[in-house]
């Protein structure tokens, strides 16, 4: 069950892989995300190493539907394994998937420091996505999924959700 | 069963986190505010989570084709092994509070030490679960401090919860014969060792807001050897109706 941080993608798969996105954050691809740990192809079949963001993010039963649905249409079986070791951070979403999710709406997470810094002591760091100012406030600890926290922007009042670091 | 020990001791710990799920969901669009309704349910669908991974783990020892659903919905009341603090009602909110912040802080040290399991499995559940965990704790020590030390209304509320759930702190800290043997393997957790340090973070948090530390000596117990309370039954009514109805259903 150990897996290096870098996961072991074989390149003629990732073209399939960059169409299934995350059903909760949809410009977001599973490359992006960072939750394939593995997935090479042995005896016609691609084996898939995938590992949940949250313990019950809802999201994972259709992510691994959607990959075995993505690889089948174009002739390929799929199996996919849930692995917990190691864990999923947020280091592991891709730059450019961090641009794709502020674009999105989404302010991405700080550095852990800087993280407990705003969940903790409510310091104002965060940058709104709709406007760029960090005059923000925290509003909730947990936002409309659990990997993110509900933020409020205080000069555009336009209220956002915050990606909270995991480590 | 080969493993039986083994077996006990992840439903020893799972059954807390499905049945305080449970609870937890009950409150789904009952929230006293959208903000609390969707952190008391992201926390219900986080500990659904680990207990999903600690069944799936369950259900390979079990053999004979059992699954993690079997082991969800297909038990009798005897053979939950939850303690008896995570079954109590949401009775008001200081309740749901109380539980979960009494809960929590038990739950914490109890991963921070089962991610040195020797066993594999497990490690990797804890090792996971921490993040998530803390993240509970922090929401439900918040809550007690803001009720504690907030209007007069709230902090009777809050201490009638804490005086009334006090009674279930021991139970955490009591061995069943299967978990003492998993101690001897080193893939249980000896949790007497962190007993004193949970009530000193507990009383802390406690003055901190403003709230008296029980002093009452009465424990009851009895939820981790299957004897639970009257409230159990109906959460199961609720949590197995599905299946019993229509067995096998999916969604």
């Amino acid at each position: 069950m150990t897996l290096t941080e870098k996961p072991n993608i074989q390149e003629n798969l990732i073209s399939v892989l960059k169409t299934v996105s995350d059903p909760e954050i949809p410009v977001l691809s599973v490359l992006d995300l960072g939750v394939i740990r593995e997935a090479v192809e042995k005896d016609g079949i691609v084996q898939i190493k995938l590992t949940p963001t949250y313990s019950g993010c809802p999201a994972m039963d259709v992510i691994a539907d959607d990959l075995k649905k993505a690889f089948s249409e174009i002739g390929k079986k799929a199996e996919v394994e849930l692995i917990l070791s190691p864990a999923w951070s947020t280091d592991w979403i891709s730059e450019e998937g961090l641009q794709k999710m502020e674009e999105y709406g989404i302010a991405r997470p700080l550095s852990e420091s800087h993280d407990k810094d705003v969940l903790l002591s409510e310091k104002k760091l965060v940058k709104c996505p709709q406007c760029g100012s960090t005059n923000t406030h925290l509003v909730s600890q947990f936002g409309s999924t659990a990997c993110k926290a509900l933020f409020k922007c205080d000069e555009c009042h336009e209220p956002f959700d915050y990606f909270k670091c995991l480590k | 069963m080969k493993n039986q020990n083994l077996y006990n001791y992840i439903l020893t710990i799972a059954d807390n986190s499905l049945i305080l799920a449970q609870r937890l969901g009950e409150l789904c669009g009952h929230g006293p505010n959208l903000e609390t309704d969707i952190a008391l349910t992201n926390i219900s669908l986080d500990l659904l989570g680990q207990t999903r991974s600690y069944y799936q783990y369950a259900a390979k020892i079990a053999g004979e084709n059992k699954t993690e659903d079997d082991i969800a919905f297909l038990r009798i009341e005897r053979e939950y092994k939850n303690c008896l603090l995570v079954e109590q009602p949401n009775t008001h909110f200081g309740y749901t509070i109380g539980r979960q912040f009494l809960f929590d802080v038990y739950h914490l040290m109890l991963m921070e030490k089962l991610q040195n399991s020797a066993d594999e499995i497990l490690s990797a559940i804890a090792k996971k679960g921490i993040k998530e965990v803390s993240y509970h704790k922090r929401f439900s020590s918040d809550w007690v401090k803001r009720l504690g030390d907030g209007t007069e209304e709230s902090n009777a509320k809050m201490q009638e919860a804490i005086d009334d759930l006090w009674r279930f702190t021991d139970e955490l800290f009591f061995m069943t014969a299967s978990e003492k043997e998993m101690v001897k393997e080193g893939i249980g957790i000896d949790v007497s060792i962190f007993k004193e340090k949970y009530y000193e973070e507990v009383s802390e948090i406690l003055k901190e807001a403003t709230l008296i530390v029980p002093e009452n000596k009465y424990f009851t117990k009895g939820g981790k050897e299957g004897v639970h309370t009257e409230h159990m039954g109906y959460i199961l009514a609720d949590l197995q109706y599905m299946q019993r109805i229509y067995p096998n259903m999916t969604w």
